[in-house]
């Protein structure tokens, strides 16, 4: 939840720019850039003694632990609370998206690799009607510019809203409810 | 209306409303006469304006805003971007009813902090049903809500917009983007408009909207958020000051659900148009022939 938090400040949430972008040459595009997930990658190698090693401090990187070849199966029961993780995302398990072959890397079915900050790659495999819709504005919203001739838009990631592991949306406190007398119901 | 200036157009106004609407609507000027300028009481209606007196306009707006707020501001005359012509869609499987596009409406267009005045109202609505019967827009708390669904509501810039056409003195209309605007130096606050409209998107300012000096937008534009005086209507513009120069308005940005959609119905490649075509559409009381520009949609 934590690491979900930051994740949204630094996305398209905060308050509005007011900061214009210079003009371009005429033809000329801005780019979209997908917003990458802040802390996806940037994993501290520190090795962590093995008493400790049940509770995997954030950002840690796992070969810290897991070493380059897994001496463990990937396919154990997620109930068992390995790192104190609560997953719960339809029944995958955690090699649908960890790759056994390095556990600091993502991969697809077909065993391609993706690093950390890719993961939109990995969720697209899975979910593509909300990829295409993605792709077209109607799903995950932006922030930036509607007219990209005139400046960039940044596109915020599916792991902006959705954390991998519990990706159901969580209830948000309302902001404030307007407050002139015609409007009140009680 | 080759040379009209307000007053002329007051008397205008008289034949069109009879004596007691004009009564009414000449109560709020009467209220401000004191503090009013004579500058401002005479300015030409904003179509027949040159640039060079708009200029003037704007920077006696700018400095008024500085006597009285104590804060630098830029206003600008922002003009419509040629050929392009705005739409906005919202996703209401996707909104959770949160009101932080209500929020953002409320810092970005300056209004008054008192009244937590927003361009946007969010309706509460029981699920399963479309009817306006149960609606509640003050709850407060964790949303969303079981049982319930969301629609925030603001001007929806429409083709056949009943407030322009009831106006007595045109100090609102359609500009060629299909924003409605409205000229806060021409309208005299008679509330017409606010009747008129069957979406409860246009509010009326009973003082000038206060907001502490460091929270004013200094981003401002004639026809959008600039400081309104008391007495005159104001909504939503579609945050002209910001989409007119391509960015995307400020209740879009916001949203943590990305559930709404803004563009160029013009341009048969924006995000807009794709819904337009690929979502099941609707329109807020269709029957009545105002033919919005926001659209609303579910997820299917
Ligand atoms: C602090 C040490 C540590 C770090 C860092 C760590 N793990 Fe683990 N991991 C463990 C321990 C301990 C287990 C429990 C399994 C066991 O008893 O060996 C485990 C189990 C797992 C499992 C369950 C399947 C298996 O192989 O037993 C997966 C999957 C896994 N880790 C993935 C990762 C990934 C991905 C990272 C990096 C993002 C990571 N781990 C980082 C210590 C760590
Ligand atoms: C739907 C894909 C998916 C599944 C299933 C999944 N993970 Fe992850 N996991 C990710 C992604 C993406 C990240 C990187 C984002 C982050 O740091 O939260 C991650 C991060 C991690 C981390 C490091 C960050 C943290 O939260 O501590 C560990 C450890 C980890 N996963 C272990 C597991 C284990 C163990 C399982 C199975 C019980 C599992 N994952 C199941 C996608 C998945
Ligand atoms: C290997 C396939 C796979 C991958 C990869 C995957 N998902 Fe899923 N996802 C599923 C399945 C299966 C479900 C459960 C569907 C159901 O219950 O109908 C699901 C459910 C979801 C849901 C609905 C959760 C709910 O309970 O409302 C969301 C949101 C979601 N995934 C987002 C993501 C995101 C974001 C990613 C990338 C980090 C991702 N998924 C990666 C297979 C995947
Ligand atoms: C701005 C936040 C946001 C982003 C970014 C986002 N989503 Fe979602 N997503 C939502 C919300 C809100 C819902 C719930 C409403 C809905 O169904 O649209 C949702 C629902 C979903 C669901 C469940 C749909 C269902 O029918 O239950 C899936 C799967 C999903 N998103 C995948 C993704 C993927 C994949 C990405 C990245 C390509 C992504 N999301 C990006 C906010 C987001």
């Amino acid at each position: 939840m934590l690491l979900l938090l930051t994740l949204a400040c630094q996305g398209g949430f905060t308050d509005p720019s007011r900061e214009y972008a210079e003009p371009l040459a005429r033809g000329a595009e801005y780019p979209t850039v997908i917003h990458e997930p802040t802390g996806f990658g940037v994993l501290d190698e520190t090795p962590i003694p093995e008493e400790a090693q049940r509770e995997v401090p954030p950002n840690t990187a796992c070969t810290t632990c897991h070493g380059p070849t897994p001496e463990k199966t990937w396919d154990v029961d997620p109930s068992e609370d390995f790192h104190e993780l609560e997953v719960d995302h339809g029944n995958l398990k955690c090699a649908a998206c960890h790759d056994p072959r390095d556990r600091s890397l993502l991969h697809l079915a077909d065993g391609t690799q993706l690093e950390l900050p890719e993961v939109i790659v990995l969720c697209s495999q899975c979910h593509g009607p909300q990829r295409r819709d993605f792709d077209h504005g109607a799903h995950g919203g932006m922030s930036g510019y509607w007219d990209t001739t005139q400046g960039p838009r940044v596109r915020n990631n599916c792991a902006d809203c959705h954390h991998p592991h519990h990706p159901e949306r969580e209830p948000v406190t309302a902001a404030f409810p307007p407050n002139d007398r015609y409007l009140r119901s009680h | 209306m080759a040379d009209t200036t307000r007053r002329t157009m007051m008397k205008g106004g008289a034949t069109l409303l009879g004596t007691a609407a004009l009564a009414r609507a000449v109560a709020p000027l009467a209220e401000w006469s004191e503090s009013l300028d004579m500058d401002e009481f005479l300015q030409r209606h904003y179509k027949e304006l040159s640039r060079d007196e708009m200029d003037v306009i704007l920077r006696r707006i700018e400095a008024k805003t500085l006597a009285e707020h104590g804060v630098e501001v830029h206003v600008e005359d922002v003009r419509p971007l040629e050929g392009v012509s705005f739409g906005y869609a919202l996703n209401l499987s996707a909104c959770i009813g949160c009101r932080r596009c209500a929020e953002a409406c409320h810092k970005e267009n300056n209004h008054d902090r008192a009244t937590n005045n927003s361009y946007i109202r969010v309706l509460q609505l029981d699920k399963g049903s479309l009817s306006l019967g149960n609606v509640e827009v003050d709850y407060e708390g964790e949303v969303p809500k079981k049982e319930h669904f969301y629609m925030p509501v603001q001007c929806h810039q429409c083709d056949n917009p009943p407030c322009v056409n009831v106006c007595p003195i045109e100090a609102t209309w359609k500009e060629p983007d299909g924003i409605v605007v409205v000229d806060y130096d021409w309208c005299i606050g008679c509330r017409y408009c606010e009747a008129g409209c069957p979406y409860h998107a246009r509010r009326f300012n009973w003082h000038t909207p206060e907001v502490p000096a460091e929270e004013i937008n200094p981003d401002q534009a004639y026809l959008s958020n600039r400081i309104r005086p008391a007495g005159v209507m104001e909504k939503c513009t579609f945050c002209l000051h910001r989409t007119r120069k391509g960015r995307l308005p400020a209740c879009l940005e916001v949203c943590p659900t990305g559930s709404r959609v803004f563009g160029d119905l013009n341009d048969p490649d924006s995000q807009i148009r794709w819904v337009l075509a690929n979502k099941r559409v609707f329109i807020l009381k269709e029957d009545l022939g105002t033919l919005p520009r926001f659209f609303y949609f579910f997820d299917v």
